[in-house]
């Protein structure tokens, strides 16, 4: 990891906000970069929003009865139905704010859920959140797995990641051997305004993305990687710099799509092999050369197009 | 009072809905319930209403959507049928857990499979432990007023719960029945504001949903069953005083020529007009037969079962569905449940009828009671069943 280690200088963002959201004394693991990424995203909101939560870790880790960690109007439902209920929240503030029965000021409506409850089971939900047109920041905190029930596979699990319902064996031999499901690319494809993945390793260029979305005059999609030390068996002090990696190789592309144009936000002159991205992470010690070079390939293959895209 | 008009079933509801001002409608098209959330959305694009009609992908987001908007303090209705409501149960549970004052019409309908668009309470039945308030309606006029107290009684800070307003599918929902319609002062003076104790807004934050270790579980469940024990009076007050403004007198349990009967037929819904000329059929053949009405599914009024019944000798419970391997159908396992510890307790007498659309005429009731009187297996028997 040595030589991904520099002690840059990271310039503040401009009116980085002081306030904590979801304060600390919460339950994530160590090391945990999801919670890391919901605190910059509420950050870059502000206190006038209103979070609509799915099921899963950041649930789990924030409200047990009575105590909680949410400094903002917070609401929990199930599992696959973060985007309803935030389409709810929405509907019901416009209409009470056209009648002169809540103060009439913008408030920010966001949903929130994991792969799981975004790629797999909350995916229709979202899609005709997205279809209708609702003003609500859609957020995927992106684990790659099932993590909260103990790190089952998702449609967000990648190629040759082994998880405990997709272990490496003699007959699947990569542990995971179908691809990451294109979040963004079907996001994109219900033509919302706004579009975008983020890392919270590259916090300034997600906190800017949230405030875009929250500017947009509709539905919008922001996909965060969020690095899992517990899942994908890395130490704790790890997550940030495997997010950088997870970027600067191509299997994360940090990219948004603002009214159907596409364009890159961080372009390496050259992509990392994905070799030292694998390399550390227990996910991923079971891949021989030959499932090695299968996924580099693919993965140049999908940076190539979409620099394409973004040209 | 105004005068009556004859109108679509449906389409009352629908205007009643309107005429409270609903600020948020959520629905999914099934059979039969469209009539209702395509006659809102009429409303809502003439803007006759102003609310938001969130035309949803699925029934289960139909039911997010009103979590949502009820959360934040909106006025919410939605309205289903069978499958749908099957594939909503998972949020149905959670929005009583969660104290959230939705209204929903529930076209009742039979659960597949074999697929049927027909009326029964398998759907309903499907629910009865989601721990929502369950009133049934027997006709066209009781459906438009049962929509005002709806909102009036799930509102209410002292219930906070949701409510569902059964109407028998198509035999009810679908036929054209004189009504007399509410004007909106009426409405204002009878449904206040809706004023949340708690809502979703950066005004004042709260944290909803959370969940419960095993240490709190258990009392939050014992609180969820006060609240809708405690909504008993509350919803008896808010019939008092329709019967004030309409003229029209409502009761957890109702009873036609009951007084001296030593045979009561007991049911549900749409049925209940069935088995009253039924009823009368008996009474001109000199035999004394009473009607006892159930309006108030949940929460069961216990009391009020107890006193309708407990003169008679026979007692006919007419359930609309099937509890498949259990030892009664739904509707009759409480009425014998209520009843065991009482020393004077009539004969109780379970027949299933009306399943999945089949036509239960007032000959049929008194066939029924005929069958069942001459049964002393104390168990239960489906009726019309063709071999």
């Amino acid at each position: 990891m040595a030589e991904t280690e520099k002690n840059k200088v990271i310039k503040p963002i401009k009116n980085f906000a002081m306030q904590e959201y979801i304060s600390s004394g919460h339950r994530a693991c160590q090391g945990c970069a999801e919670v890391l990424a919901v605190r910059h995203v509420l950050k870059a909101i502000g206190p006038d929003m209103i979070l609509a939560m799915a099921t899963g870790c950041m649930e789990i880790i924030s409200s047990p009865y009575p105590l909680t960690s949410w400094n903002i109007p917070w609401i929990h439902v199930a599992f696959e139905n973060a985007a309803a209920v935030a389409s709810g929240v929405e509907s019901g503030l416009k209409a009470l704010r056209r009648k002169g029965r809540v103060p009439d000021r913008d408030v920010t409506i966001v949903a929130m859920g994991g792969d799981g409850g975004t790629t797999d089971i909350g995916f229709q939900a979202l899609s005709g959140m997205m279809e209708r047109g609702h003003r609500v920041i859609y957020v995927c905190v992106d684990n790659e797995a099932y993590m909260n029930t103990g790190i089952q596979r998702s449609s967000s699990t990648p190629f040759g990641a082994t998880t405990t319902t997709s272990p490496a064996g003699r007959v699947k031999p990569a542990g995971e051997m179908t691809w990451k499901k294109d979040m963004v690319a079907i996001a994109a494809a219900h033509g919302i305004p706004y579009a975008a993945t983020a890392c919270p390793t590259f916090f300034t260029d997600l906190q800017k993305k949230i405030q875009k979305a929250k500017e947009v005059d509709g539905p919008s999609y922001i996909h965060i990687l969020s690095v899992c030390p517990t899942g994908w068996r890395i130490p704790p002090n790890k997550a940030i710099e495997y997010g950088q990696l997870a970027v600067d190789t191509g299997v994360f592309p940090l990219y948004e799509v603002e009214k159907g144009v596409w364009k890159l936000n961080r372009k390496p002159k050259e992509l990392k092999p994905i070799s030292e991205y694998f390399k550390g992470q227990g996910r991923y010690r079971h891949l021989d050369e030959k499932f090695t070079s299968e996924i580099q390939d693919k993965i140049t293959e999908k940076w190539n197009k979409l620099v394409k895209f973004c040209e | 009072m105004g005068r009556k008009v004859g109108v679509e079933v449906s389409i009352a509801a629908a205007d009643a809905v309107g005429l409270c001002d609903v600020d948020v409608v959520a629905a999914y098209p099934i059979t039969p319930q469209t009539h209702v959330v395509e006659h809102l959305s009429e409303l809502c694009a003439s803007g006759s209403l102003d609310a938001e009609f969130v035309p949803v992908e699925s029934e289960h987001s139909a039911m997010s959507v009103c979590c949502g908007s009820a959360a934040a303090g909106a006025r919410t209705f939605t309205a289903t049928s069978s499958q749908g409501l099957a594939l909503m149960a998972e949020i149905v549970f959670i929005a009583s857990s969660m104290r959230l004052p939705i209204v929903m019409f529930l076209a009742n309908r039979a659960l597949s499979s074999p697929l049927s668009i027909w009326n029964d309470h398998s759907d309903t039945m499907m629910v009865r432990d989601s721990g929502w308030i369950q009133v049934f309606c027997e006709n066209g006029q009781e459906v438009y007023d049962a929509v005002f107290h709806a909102f009036r009684v799930a509102e209410d800070a002292r219930v906070s719960l949701p409510v569902m307003i059964n109407v028998d599918g198509f035999n009810l929902t679908h036929v054209i029945e004189p009504i007399e319609f509410w004007t909106k002062e009426m409405t204002q003076k009878y449904l206040p504001e809706f004023k949340p104790i708690h809502r979703l807004h950066p005004d004042k934050v709260v944290t909803m949903g959370a969940f419960g270790m095993p240490e709190i579980y258990t009392e939050a469940k014992m609180a969820q069953n006060d609240a809708l024990l405690k909504s008993f009076p509350v919803i008896k007050q808010g019939w008092d005083e329709l019967a004030d403004l309409t003229g029209r007198k409502y009761s957890p349990v109702e009873t036609y020529r009951t007084e001296d009967a030593e045979t009561i037929i007991l049911g549900m819904g749409s049925i209940c007009e069935t088995a009253s000329l039924a009823v009368d059929q008996m009474r001109e053949r000199g035999k004394k037969a009473g009607l006892v009405k159930l309006r108030l599914w949940r929460p069961l009024p216990v009391d009020d079962i107890k006193k309708a019944i407990a003169r008679a000798k026979d007692v006919l419970v007419l359930d609309r569905a099937v509890s498949f391997g259990a030892a009664n159908a739904p509707v009759t396992s409480e009425i014998r449940a209520i009843m065991y510890h009482e020393s004077n307790r009539p004969n109780i007498h379970n027949v299933i009828a009306g399943l999945g659309g089949r036509d239960v005429t007032p000959d049929h009731v008194i066939e029924m009671l005929e069958m069942a009187l001459a049964d002393k297996t104390h168990g239960y028997n489906i009726f019309g069943v063709r071999s």
